[in-house]
């Protein structure tokens, strides 16, 4: 995939989720059994790890670009600007009212597709997004651009044609190493994102974002969306809550009504 | 009304069986006449567990030569099904490799994951994932239809693991193909980090701290109520982006599952996605200066206090037990 056309430097592609502000209550709606995407849109905190993550490879790699891609409803680019503002180069947005209801794996398709078209050197994504968290995209998007991949990266490090990635483990790390191009799914705040500079905000409102459908990228509707989709949610219930106990102001005994609950429990 | 063949993708860590793989097996047997399990590794490793818990075969690629799993074990399941027919559903754990053999074999086969899923309903062929959203407190229900193999994704802790008593299960070795570039990914190093004390997913009692302990040395009063109470220490995200503890230490949606008896939040705001990963606990003891945190609508016990002033006093009083 690497290809003549770049001629110096790394070429980043991050996919990026715009997604509902999670800070803001979340409801399905019961109509469509899918998110509400209603107020604010913003780039998902998980995938700025991964913006910051390329900013700072194709700075020690003494120069390059990072392109975002990102898939959303309704032609949405706030979180793509965010993201541009924090110096990402370009984007690409996939956005076409076929895509409603489109599951993990036809999301993979449609960002595999529009990351064929920058031919890069490496691909980040967020190890899982806050809305969706299915942790399978990552996987998804590598098989189907014939790549290999590594997930879990707490820090990437480019080594001429390879990258070294440490990666999370359930009890430690491990260090992998693998050719490029390759896809690396980076977890949650391994490095600091940088906030927007006024200058980056301002450079950010023209910087090129190319609108695709989904007959743009060469797949078919029938791949996509409630029809390429194979599962459909069939009920939302309410679980059984948990009921809140006593709630007691410490004024000095605190600790004792814990000392007994425990005891009561004969824990201790 | 069961599912005739169910596929488990079992793991072990240090020669042990994990629980999520023996958890799986105990729903894989309730919902399917015949259970085998894939295994990346040695099949007689893991024969007499997973045989004890229910599986009658196990099909072993061997070893893997240090690749990471996705690919290899992806295309040996493919190939299994290319040349033998697809069961009624593969189950996978959400574990790092897990999801990364799912997610690949899912782009190979063309065939759905449903994710998160923390129950497994079955209604003759029919088979829906129930997912717990927003920290627990709605169930979304996801059912499978078309003809594609069906992939879950089983999040740790959503059945009780018990032994069937069955006898060793047959090891069948598999062919893994020849997976080129996409399985190029190898590990060259593999590092632990220390924890203390019991396992945070065993622990009968787990005491976790958040960022209301103010400081990476605050901690320190969580690891020694801890140790008083032969519990694990947990943590919430926020201190372990802040580096005050490692990575594994953290409970919740992207860290542990856990469901101990008791579980002591101390100083965490109890955000959805650290109480989806502590909510099954059968008691919950929070200390919140806040009596507005969210933490109090789930606990059984809530302090509203200062947790430098309430958590020394509870040391002290334990210690002179
Ligand atoms: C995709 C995604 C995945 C996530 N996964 C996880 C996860 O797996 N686990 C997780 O934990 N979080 C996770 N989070 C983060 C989560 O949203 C919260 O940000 C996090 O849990 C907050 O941690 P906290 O409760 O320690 O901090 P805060 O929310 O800042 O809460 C601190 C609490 O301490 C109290 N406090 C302050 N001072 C004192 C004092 N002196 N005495 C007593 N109380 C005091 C405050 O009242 C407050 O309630 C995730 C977020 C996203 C977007
Ligand atoms: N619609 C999307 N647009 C861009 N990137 C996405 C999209 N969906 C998923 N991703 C990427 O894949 C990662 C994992 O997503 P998920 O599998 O949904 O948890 C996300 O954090 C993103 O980096």
């Amino acid at each position: 995939m690497r290809s003549a056309q770049h001629n110096s430097g790394m070429h980043v592609v991050v996919c990026v989720k715009q997604i509902p502000d999670p800070a803001e209550p979340g409801s399905l709606d019961p109509a469509t059994k899918t998110l509400k995407r209603s107020g604010n849109i913003i780039l998902d905190e998980s995938d700025s790890y991964g913006v910051e993550m390329a900013l700072q490879l194709v700075t020690s790699a003494g120069g390059g670009t990072v392109s975002l891609v990102s898939m959303a409803p309704g032609g949405e680019t706030k979180g793509l600007r965010t993201a541009l503002a924090m110096g990402a180069s370009d984007a690409i947005l996939v956005s076409d009212p076929v895509l409603n209801g489109t599951d993990a794996l036809g999301t993979a398709k449609v960002l595999a597709a529009a990351i064929a078209r920058k031919s890069p050197d490496l691909v980040l994504t967020a190890t899982e997004s806050s809305d969706g968290y299915t942790g399978t995209v990552p996987s998804q998007i590598a098989e189907l651009l014939g790549l290999p991949s590594v997930t879990f990266a707490r820090s990437i490090e480019i080594n001429g044609q390879s990258v070294n990635v440490r990666r999370q483990t359930e009890s430690g790390y491990d260090e992998v190493t693998c050719p490029l191009p390759a896809v690396v799914s980076v977890t949650a705040g391994v490095v600091e994102p940088r906030y927007p500079s006024f200058k980056g905000i301002m450079a950010a409102k023209s910087k090129p974002v190319e609108a695709l459908t989904v007959a743009d990228l060469g797949l078919s509707a029938d791949e996509v969306g409630w029809a390429g989709g194979g599962q459909e949610i069939v009920e939302i219930a309410a679980s059984e809550a948990r009921e809140a106990g006593r709630v007691v102001e410490d004024e000095g005994e605190g600790y004792a009504e814990i000392v007994n609950f425990l005891e009561n429990l004969k824990v201790i | 009304m069961a599912l005739d063949n169910v596929w488990v993708f079992a793991e072990a860590a240090d020669g042990r069986v994990k629980t999520i793989t023996l958890e799986m097996l105990a729903k894989a047997r309730e919902i399917a006449d015949e259970v085998s399990c894939f295994y990346a590794g040695a099949g007689d490793d893991v024969a007499e567990t997973l045989g004890e818990h229910g599986a009658s075969t196990v099909f072993a690629t061997g070893d893997l030569d240090d690749a990471l799993l996705g690919p290899p074990v992806a295309a040996a399941i493919a190939a299994k099904i290319a040349a033998d027919g697809a069961p009624d559903l593969i189950m996978f754990g959400t574990t790092y490799d897990g999801r990364d053999v799912a997610g690949r074999l899912s782009a190979k086969l063309g065939a759905p994951v449903i994710t998160n899923v923390a129950d497994l309903i079955v209604n003759g062929e029919d088979v829906a994932g129930v997912e717990p959203v927003f920290g627990g407190s709605t169930n979304v229900t996801t059912r499978f239809k078309g003809e594609a193999v069906k992939i879950v994704l089983v999040r740790p802790k959503s059945f009780a693991a018990e032994s069937a008593g069955g006898s060793v299960a047959d090891v069948e070795d598999l062919d893994v193909p020849e997976v080129g570039n996409t399985g190029t990914a190898k590990v060259t190093a593999r590092f632990m980090e220390e924890t203390s004390g019991p396992k945070l997913e065993e622990a009968a009692i787990v005491v976790s701290g958040g960022r209301g302990l103010g400081e990476a040395a605050k901690y320190a009063m969580v690891e020694q109520l801890a140790k008083l109470l032969k519990a694990a220490p947990g943590a919430s995200r926020a201190i372990v982006d802040a580096g005050w503890v490692p990575y594994s230490y953290q409970v919740g949606q992207t860290g542990k599952v856990v469901k101990p008896t008791v579980y002591l939040a101390c100083g965490i705001s109890g955000a959805t996605q650290h109480m989806v990963g502590m909510k099954g606990a059968k008691y919950i003891i929070a200390i919140n200066k806040d009596k507005e945190a969210p933490i109090f609508s789930i606990a059984d016990l809530g302090i509203v206090g200062d947790v430098h002033k309430v958590m020394p006093k509870l040391i002290e009083a334990l210690q002179g037990r």
